[in-house]
């Protein structure tokens, strides 16, 4: 016992040592598998209202682009009125009721809400985005966040009271389903860690006629996540892989990641209902499987 | 000012220069990251004891895991260094002068030629570290070693800078005070 002692006194600051880097390690590889750690939520809070007064001072210099894209948001929406079109009849002109939405029968399935972006980064391997709405501004887990243009930046990946950290697309962990505009053949959106310009689309079949300049949606099939039909980005570069055959595209994104200022949260209200569904289903074919066996 | 005092304004000088103005410049390249925060760590006093280099490196790193969001990464790299920092200094020192006399390492306390090696060890160890838990989860070996030159290269450039151009005040140490 009292060698124990001795022990641990003579050695108590590589112990200390040991300790704390166990810590941080602990801290380091449970985070990567369950997107969250200890204090997480809490150390949000604080970054996050330091980021806040650093992004009020920032703004500043985005003022010019970003009023000029708002513009041009504006000037889409504005050319979707309804009043701005006419329904010519045979007999006279029907000028359709400005009410945009017909009260019978429709059921709301995304609902946007704005946020502002605080911190962005775009050097790492695994990139995130803080912004500032959190779980008391109805933000949860998993919800797709899309640039003021509509297109993709990333997933909600953590939420505290009134921040959450989004990641980015530019994550290599993250991947997204997406498709071709012309041929709806779907395939896997992925970043290489390297170059923040440019995404990498995966498994999209050699039969396929892709050429430079291609549109790509996001997918109608990831309806858990972002709503189909958004614009991801343009085919830049075409290779094919060796191993399978399929195409290699790089994606030049239809967002400028290094200055996102502005973003929309999309709540998918069937969301529960969906992965649920999901869910039961894999569970009852398991069931069967079981019995069959 | 006292120590502490002067210690507690160089922390949050560090960290806001590491996560706004360093971690925000658009990268010239996926290798080059400049980290500069560390220093911090390198110009602790000399009387700060072991343990407590150890707790004041596991904090300094992981303020900024909270900040960039690698919860542990460079908490880890930063409690390497705090360890290995007092046997470098015990290495690199003429032990009854330096130590005794000046109040923090410095080149004007060590000597440029120590001084050098003193900073180059631990920024080839802190990167080195970082870099290797990194490539533990992704990567390719040559990426690693590229990732770890060029990153302590713009490391050492800025640490140099940093040291030409603000000159600490490197009072002798009384034995009154």
């Amino acid at each position: 016992m009292r060698n124990v002692i001795l022990f641990i006194r003579r050695y108590s600051t590589f112990i200390s040592f040991l300790v704390l880097q166990f810590i941080a390690l602990s801290f380091l590889f449970r985070y990567n598998k369950y997107h969250r750690v200890t204090f997480l939520g809490m150390a949000n809070e604080i970054t996050g209202r330091f980021n806040t007064q650093y992004d009020k001072i920032d703004d500043y210099f985005h003022l010019r682009e970003e009023n000029a894209r708002v513009h041009k948001m504006n000037d889409s929406l504005l050319n979707l009125l309804r009043s701005d079109f006419i329904i010519p009849d045979t007999s006279k002109i029907l000028v359709r009721d400005t009410i945009s939405y017909d009260t019978t029968g429709r059921i709301r399935k995304y609902y946007w809400r704005e946020a502002k972006v605080v911190a962005n980064s775009t050097v790492n391997e695994k990139n995130y985005i803080q912004i500032s709405r959190g779980a008391n501004q109805g933000i949860k887990d998993n919800m797709p966040v899309v640039s003021s243009e509509g297109s993709p930046v990333g997933i909600v990946a953590n939420v505290s009271a009134n921040f959450s950290q989004v990641m980015s697309l530019l994550h290599v962990q993250r991947t997204t389903s997406v498709m071709m505009k012309k041929s709806r053949n779907t395939g896997r959106l992925e970043w290489d860690g390297k170059n923040p310009h440019f995404l990498t689309l995966r498994r999209i079949p050699k039969s396929d006629s892709v050429a430079i300049g291609d549109t790509v949606l996001t997918s109608n099939f990831q309806q858990v996540n972002f709503p189909p039909g958004l614009i991801v980005g343009t085919v830049q570069e075409i290779s094919t892989e060796k191993s399978t055959g399929d195409y290699i595209l790089k994606i030049k994104p239809a967002v400028n990641f290094q200055n996102i200022q502005q973003v929309f949260v999309i709540e998918n209200l069937f969301y529960d209902e969906q992965t649920r569904l999901d869910k039961d289903t894999r569970k009852k074919v398991e069931e069967s499987d079981k019995k069959n066996n | 000012m006292s120590d502490l005092f002067r210690n507690i304004i160089r922390f949050a000088l560090f960290i806001g220069i590491q996560v706004y103005v360093l971690d925000n410049i658009p990268p010239l390249n996926r290798f080059i990251i400049p980290i500069i925060y560390y220093l911090f760590i390198l110009w602790l006093p000399f009387s700060v004891s072991r343990f407590w280099l150890l707790i004041a490196g596991f904090i300094t790193g992981l303020t900024i895991d909270y900040f960039v969001m690698t919860p542990g990464l460079h908490a880890a790299a930063c409690v390497l260094i705090a360890y290995v920092r007092p046997f470098l200094i015990n290495i690199l020192t003429p032990k009854d002068t330096a130590d005794f006399n000046y109040r923090e390492p410095s080149a004007k306390a060590m000597g440029w030629a120590p001084y050098g090696v003193y900073v180059l060890v631990l920024t080839l160890l802190h990167n080195g570290y970082l870099v290797f838990l990194e490539w533990l989860q992704f990567g390719s070996f040559i990426d690693f070693l590229v990732k770890v030159l060029s990153t302590s290269a713009i490391s050492l450039l800025l640490i140099f800078t940093a040291e030409i151009i603000f000159p600490r005040k490197m009072k002798f140490r009384t034995n009154v005070a």
